[in-house]
């Protein structure tokens, strides 16, 4: 399928005067701990709209709880988080839903919802939420699900779905909300390995053709080395280094981030 | 046994489903208001369904029956009509049980769910109205199943207070025949059919709900050893 | 709405005498419904269906129909095939069949727990039949069986005002005893309703520590 037909839910800035450019996240001091394991540790960093961000690091370092924090499903125990201006924590109910229309996540899990069939899984926000109106809500996600490759499948449940294919839906389903950000948590982790690429295909093809901002936790380098403008290197709670794709796989400077990519690659 | 007889048993069959029929409903009502509530993210809400749950969980539903009938009336001056009697005493007792199913069957919901729903920007309400009770409801049936048929013996009860149903026609059907083997063989086997048909129902509904979302029906040996203790006169442990 | 004092103090002796009574009922329906129970969840198991689909039919009917009318029939029928025994036996008997119905479901559920490996294990060892179930089976499905017992020994109590109907005064028949001689039906019903929530829930919370420690 060429490109130039996506329907996009967000591809030219033009068209959206509301959307910023310039930096759209910022985490400051931001520390998070469960129990006694100190899992974010006084964390800095920022993320430009439209960048492409990849979160690399061993298990348990912490990545995945930044994508909770941003999502709101976490709270942090220090510091501040600032979404396109609007801080988080502390903020009203009110707010922080403003503040999740903008962000969209696919998780590790899909979290698809059994009970409505795959047509209804991606209007049911857009309607609820946004106010669509029920007939737009409807062709738009046709749209989206001929772009995951599964037009077909409007009226299955989830649990009639594979692996892969559920998780195309997920990621039709958080595009539906036309987010400024897409959080995406490990999303071909829980994949048989012969269904991962076609959910890849599908992220690739986002990252090129719209100007939604990414961040990506990943343990698939290629795909990271790919899509991403930078890549964060995580270990113990904090950033150790940060990068280009190209200089954190070909020529990392700490040693610590080459076992990690030898280990892994 | 006379026709007259038969006519008064019947009699007490119509007003034996008319209880049932109400104080389901109100159980039912009462089954959701403090099930969710017991879900409820403010912990005064919480603390508040629970102690409703623990105290109408804690007494005997006949201890309850004879306290509407005989306090109410003299005490906040509440004379109510035998049926709104029955129905208010067994609504509010086997709610209490139905709430300890409601909140069991949400709690059940994977919190993944919940994290999607949030992930949408849904208010707690939407995750509630279109997540979570759409998946937890189905999982409730059997249970609820298991608290309508104690609900159906519970009727029984209000006969002690002297109400025309089932039970007290067959009362009434012995005093005038003096005689108990018969009537008495009746009435349980009426009770049994209507329990039967309550349970096919439920079974039907059950199947109706689950159909597409690719779930069993029936549980498995493991939930079997649970379930008293979410259903029916069953659990006191929270 | 008033509250007289008095009319609690004079009642609470009845209080007393009903709960000795109330307590005799549910210890010696306990014991009958465990026992019974297990009868019928072992006979069950008899690999026969001349006795599982009579056990299965008479159990299921008991389980779904009112323990009221049970006692009433039991009450009035009895003496009619020549068989007297007092109200309080009666209604012993009667709650501790009805109960039976359901504990049997929870030794079922606590038999059908325990692994087949153990199944396997004791016929591996040649152990005889009686001896797989009292050695291996039994003493494994109790350990799981308890907790869910003894949710029904707080139901049970709930229902022993029940057998009021047939003349026993337990609590609940010395409270209408006792206001309809005294026309005071506030004090003591409110005391009883009180008696009652306190005692279930006292005895959740012991079986929730027993549950504690059988877990162990």
């Amino acid at each position: 399928m060429p490109t130039d037909t996506l329907p996009n839910p967000g591809t030219n800035p033009e068209k959206n005067p509301d959307r910023s450019t310039g930096e759209l996240i910022r985490l400051e001091q931001v520390t998070k701990q469960f129990g006694s394991n100190t899992v974010l540790d006084h964390l800095d960093f920022s993320v430009d709209a439209g960048k492409h961000v990849t979160l690399i690091g061993p298990s348990g370092s912490g990545k995945t709880t930044i994508l909770r924090l941003l999502m709101t499903l976490l709270k942090p125990d220090e510091g501040t988080i600032t979404v396109d201006g609007q801080q988080l924590f502390p903020a009203s109910d009110k707010q922080v839903r403003e503040v999740r229309k903008k962000i969209g996540m696919v998780f590790q899990q899909f979290n698809l919802f059994p009970n409505m069939t795959v047509l209804r899984n991606i209007t049911e926000a857009p309607v609820t939420v946004l106010g669509m109106s029920k007939d737009e809500a409807v062709e738009r996600a046709k749209g989206l699900l001929d772009m995951v490759g599964l037009a077909d499948k409007c009226d299955a449940h989830p649990a009639q779905l594979s692996g892969g294919q559920q998780q195309r839906v997920a990621i039709a389903r958080a595009l539906a909300m036309r987010p400024q950000v897409l959080l995406l948590d490990e999303v071909t982790s829980a994949l048989d390995p012969e269904l991962v690429a076609g959910v890849l295909d599908v992220l690739r093809d986002i990252a090129r053709s719209t100007d939604i901002t990414m961040l990506c936790v990943t343990h698939e380098m290629n795909f990271a080395r790919d899509i991403s403008d930078q890549v964060l290197m995580f270990d113990s709670g904090r950033i150790i280094e940060s990068g280009s794709p190209e200089k954190i796989f070909s020529d990392p400077e700490l040693d610590r981030t080459r076992e990690f990519l030898s280990a892994v690659l | 046994m006379t026709s007259g007889l038969w006519e008064l048993v019947l009699k007490g069959v119509w007003v034996t489903v008319q209880l049932l029929v109400c104080s389901a409903l109100l159980g039912a009502v009462v089954s959701f208001v403090v099930g969710v509530a017991r879900t409820h993210r403010l912990w005064i809400v919480r603390f508040l369904a629970g102690v409703y749950t623990e105290v109408f969980r804690g007494t005997s539903a006949l201890v309850m029956i004879f306290w509407v009938y005989f306090v109410l009336p003299v005490a906040f001056g509440w004379q109510l009509v035998p049926l709104w009697a029955g129905t208010l005493a067994l609504g509010l007792t086997y709610g209490a049980y139905g709430s300890e199913i409601v909140r069991g069957a949400l709690n059940a919901v994977d919190p993944a769910q919940k994290e999607g729903g949030i992930a949408l920007s849904f208010t707690p309400w939407q995750r509630l109205r279109l997540i979570l009770l759409p998946q937890a409801v189905p999982e409730m049936i059997p249970p609820f199943s298991n608290l309508l048929v104690e609900l159906l013996k519970g009727t029984a009860l209000v006969s002690i207070m002297g109400m025309g149903d089932l039970a007290f026609s067959g009362n009434l059907v012995r005093l005038a025949l003096q005689e108990s083997a018969e009537i008495y063989t009746i009435v349980l086997l009426i009770y049994f059919v209507i329990a039967f048909v309550l349970t096919r129902g439920m079974r039907g509904l059950e199947r109706k709900l689950k159909a597409g979302t690719g779930k069993p029906v029936g549980g498995t040996p493991d939930q079997e050893l649970d379930r008293p203790q979410t259903t029916g006169v069953g659990g006191a442990v929270a | 709405m008033k509250w007289d004092w008095s009319a609690v103090s004079g009642f609470m002796p009845h209080l007393w005498d009903g709960l000795l009574v109330t307590v005799q009922i549910l210890a010696l329906g306990s014991l009958i419904s465990f026992a019974l129970g297990l009868v019928w969840a072992l006979l069950m198991r008899v690999p026969s269906r001349w006795v599982t689909w009579p056990v299965g039919v008479v159990t299921e009917f008991v389980r779904n129909t009112p323990l009221l009318v049970q006692l009433f029939f039991l009450f009035y029928v009895l003496p009619e095939w020549g068989l007297t025994f007092s109200a309080l036996t009666t209604g012993v008997f009667a709650i501790g069949l009805h109960y039976s119905t359901y504990t049997m479901q929870v030794y079922r559920a606590g038999i059908e727990a325990v692994p087949v490996g153990q199944w396997e294990a004791a016929t591996a060892l040649n152990l005889p039949l009686h001896r797989t179930w009292s050695a291996v089976i039994l003493p494994q499905a109790v350990r799981r069986v308890v907790p869910a017992l003894g949710n029904y020994v707080i139901s049970m109590l709930k229902d022993t005002p029940m057998v009021m109907a047939i003349t026993v005064l337990e609590m609940l028949g010395q409270a209408r005893l006792y206001s309809q001689e005294h026309f005071q039906f506030t004090e003591p019903l409110t005391v009883i309703g009180v008696a009652f929530i306190v005692i279930s829930y006292l005895a959740s919370l012991a079986l929730r520590a027993l549950e504690r420690r059988l877990a162990h």
